[in-house]
């Protein structure tokens, strides 16, 4: 009796649960919840792929990673350091206010002036932002910046409703106001974000969802689990074996592309006292040779993934041709260590994050490197106390990654550069700086890559200032009824064309 | 009763006072630098962390910065959340009725279950329903949340389709929503709850039943049920409330995991998301609120005495 009316009640409970959603009601799965919706004043990788809905910009990228006019309509460089954009016609935000020149003047000096803005440092050395025309804005530039359009490719280049901004001053993520194909409607913190249609956006014909929910599941089971039932439709950076679950779903599509990031093992180069038996650069390239990143990208992600020696994503055009990992050779690596003098087995720990797939890395680094003469052990941490861990020198082999830029420059120069922010490890070559700071300011592509390839060859080549290990893919998994998803090396859900059927 | 009252509440305010050293100075001693977390990967940027350090107030002494964590919260100012920006008490309000949701349905799948077992399990000691009772309540104990909640997903929400795995709604924006969503969560925390209760309700129905004053009320001819349901179980229930209001705060506090595995906008969820983003205005508000919580639940339990036992009342 008592199970009969449980299983009536759940029957009941499902029927009126599962009653056929809107069907262009599109719901994401988010691996995370994302901070503060404010283009200017927000952090995370998360955001972004919320502000695909909310916010456009200035300029998007295409499939080759190239910047594509979006708000723009294009633009020209009247000298190395003054940009001249063109702006769309008619474009509107979401509080009906019209998109012209002045809110671009507006929402760049925001993106710089802003107390507390993250946008600052990606937006260069900007000295004026002149308002030519309704539809024309000249950017001069302290110094030629070749990464700079890539930067409006991104959160600097989002362009905000000057009044709604003036109304809410920092209380403006709170419910922002854009330009993009879906208005802001209502987030509950950790729970959901909610976007409806906006009937009056500059390419309406291409946006045919009503609404969209973004939905934080950081638990990939539990994400995985909502995609299978249909509580939700599309469920991002998901993980290698996950694509094997949903092999025989008929209901369920993977996508996976390579992404624009990189994971890396830093040395402790020069940074205190921990870096001692890592100073010797034949030590570093030992430990390089007597791993093999196939292996680990085998055993810990099912081969999913793509080893690699750099930092340069593949499909950057930018990407370094024929520099690839060496094969794993246990003999070279030892007598690297007998050369450089060091007694085996040489004792190391080795930093890696508390998650379960970065600590077997651990592990598999761990069994190789042993056969080489490296006595390792793991240290896991969590996240937030390995990072201030690294930044005062208390590691000496660290397992960190980077979501990655458009830009070659914001995936190499803060990890390589002397006076690097993210350069904990505390590597340093004046050759590598200057050829650094050349690539940030050379146009050429050909020029400029080959710049790279210089600074690469000597700083890892040579000097195996820190250890790239592999590029992830971003594996999204969607229901069969959603069409018009491009896949793109950033990892972002574009919401143009996107159908359920 | 009344002075017994402003004693109780008396006590509250040094437990208080305590309690928000405790949060403060706990939370100091966690690794990792909050201005680093926050800067994301503009992390590098010594002039983004001093900045942020400058705003966040960070950069004073200690000591300065937990007089005025505690005096904005006398004023009932919990502060902003530095991740999203919204305010702490915002957040905590928010969140409260959504843990509370779950914790009373959980907390009455956990009675519901828990204390008929325990006293059937007593009456019929050492028999097949007595050897089943405990097995049950073994195995309510001995299984781990999070593996309970991801069985029950895969089972009601994967293969049969019955119930969503997640999307939950306040019960007054959508009932239906919000009980199909909460319920096998509650049903997860609930067995918890129900084994924890069997295994105490048998214990004290145990000790009740071999008491005198049940041998005088057979002796007297009173029917079973009479001597079960009104002498024996009366004054088992005692330490059996007791540990039912600290499990209901148990529950309150937040059920992590299970909150976690089933998104449930709770408590659980929000504190542990504040704890790896060293958000420390929601730690120490959420901390101090469930801290309060435990508090005025055990003045409840206090009271509940004196309402089962009448000889606690003229104490």
């Amino acid at each position: 009796m008592i199970r009969k009316t449980f299983a009536a009640a759940c029957i009941g409970l499902a029927a009126l649960a599962a009653a056929p959603a809107d069907a262009q009601n599109l719901r994401i799965a988010l691996r995370e919840d994302p901070d503060i919706l404010d283009p200017t004043l927000s952090r995370t990788y998360v955001g972004r792929i919320v502000y695909m809905g909310v916010c456009d910009k200035l300029f998007d990228i295409n499939d080759k990673l190239e910047a594509v006019p979006q708000l723009a309509t294009g633009y020209r460089w009247e000298d190395p350091t003054t940009l001249i954009i063109t702006l769309r016609q008619g474009v509107r935000f979401h509080d009906g206010e019209v998109m012209d020149a002045e809110a671009v003047r507006y929402s760049l000096n925001r993106h710089l002036t802003m107390q507390g803005s993250f946008r600052r440092g990606e937006m260069g050395d900007i000295t004026a932002i002149e308002v030519v025309d309704p539809q024309t804005v000249r950017i001069k530039l302290g110094a030629p910046n070749a990464s700079f359009i890539a930067a409006l490719t991104d959160r600097a280049g989002m362009i905000l409703s000057p009044k709604a901004a003036e109304a809410a001053g920092r209380n403006f993520g709170t419910r922002p106001v854009c330009a993009g194909p879906m208005r802001f409607v209502e987030r509950v913190a950790q729970e959901r974000i909610v976007l409806e249609r906006f009937p009056e956006y500059w390419d309406a014909g291409n946006i045919h969802l009503n609404r969209v929910t973004y939905l934080p599941i950081p638990d990939n089971t539990v994400r995985l689990a909502n995609l299978q039932s249909g509580a939700a439709e599309f469920g991002e950076r998901m993980e290698p074996d996950d694509l094997r679950a949903i092999q025989r779903n008929r209901n369920l599509r993977g996508v996976a592309v390579e992404e624009l990031g990189w994971q890396s093992i830093q040395f402790n180069v020069n940074n205190g006292e921990r870096s001692a038996p890592l100073r010797d650069p034949r030590v570093r390239r030992a430990f390089e040779l007597s791993v093999d990143r196939a292996a680990i990208n085998q055993v810990v992600y099912e081969g999913m993934f793509s080893p690699t020696r750099q930092p340069i994503p593949p499909a950057s055009a930018f990407r370094i041709p024929n520099f690839d990992p060496p094969a794993r050779n246990v003999n070279a690596a030892r007598a690297l260590l007998r050369e450089a003098g060091v007694t085996t087995p040489l004792q190391l720990e080795f930093t890696v994050p508390n998650n379960p797939d970065l600590r077997q890395v651990g592990e598999v680094v761990q069994a190789m490197a042993r056969e080489a003469g490296f006595e390792i052990t793991l240290r896991a941490m969590e996240f937030a106390s390995s990072l201030q861990a690294a930044q005062r020198g208390d590691f000496q082999l660290y397992l960190v990654g980077w979501s990655g830029r458009t830009d070659p420059d914001g995936n190499i120069h803060s990890f390589m550069h002397t006076r690097g922010g993210q350069n904990d490890g505390k590597y340093s070559n004046p050759e590598v700086d200057r050829l650094l700071d050349a690539a940030r300011v050379e146009g050429d592509v050909a020029k400029r890559r080959d710049l790279y390839r210089q600074a690469m060859e000597i700083a890892i080549g040579q000097d195996m200032g820190r250890m790239f290990v592999w590029h992830r893919k971003n594996i999204m998994i969607h229901s069969t009824r959603l069409t018009g998803y491009q896949p793109i090396a950033d990892g972002m859900i574009r919401l143009q064309g996107m159908r359920l059927n | 009763m009344i002075a017994f009252l402003l004693r109780r509440v008396g006590q509250i305010i040094p437990t208080l006072i305590i309690l928000s050293f405790l949060i403060f100075g706990l939370q100091q001693l966690m690794p990792g630098d909050p201005a680093v977390i926050l800067a994301g990967e503009e992390r590098g940027d010594p002039q983004v962390l001093a900045q942020i350090r400058a705003e966040l107030k960070l950069d004073r002494p200690i000591w300065e910065q937990y007089l005025n964590w505690v005096g904005n919260v006398v004023q009932g100012d919990f502060g902003f959340s530095w991740r999203i920006r919204m305010p702490v008490a915002e957040l905590i309000l928010q969140k409260l009725p959504v843990t509370a949701q779950l914790a009373t349905m959980a907390f009455i799948i956990g009675v519901v279950i828990g204390v008929p077992l325990g006293i059937l399990s007593a009456t019929r000691r050492d028999t097949p329903a007595d050897f089943l009772a405990n097995g049950i309540a073994l195995f309510g104990i001995s299984t781990p949340n999070f593996w309970l909640g991801i069985m029950m997903i895969l089972l009601f929400s994967v293969q049969l389709g019955w119930l969503p795995p997640s999307g939950y709604v306040p019960l007054w924006e959508d009932p239906v929503q919000s009980l199909s969503t909460t319920i096998m969560p509650a049903f997860v925390l609930g067995t918890g709850v129900a084994s924890v209760l069997m295994r105490h309700t048998r214990a004290a129905m145990l000790t009740a039943l071999s008491q005198d004053y049940v041998r005088t009320a057979r002796a007297k001819g009173l029917a079973e049920k009479v001597v079960v349901w009104k002498h024996a179980l009366r004054n088992a229930l005692i330490p059996v409330v007791t540990l039912g209001t600290i499990e209901f705060g148990r529950l309150l506090a937040g059920a992590v995991l299970t909150e976690q595995i089933f998104t449930i906008p709770g408590f659980g969820k929000l504190v542990v998301d504040a704890v790896f983003n060293r958000d420390y205005p929601v730690v120490q508000g959420v901390v101090l609120a469930t801290a309060l919580i435990f508090v005025v639940l055990s003045l409840v339990a206090d009271l509940l005495y004196m309402a089962i036992n009448p000889r606690l009342r003229t104490a």
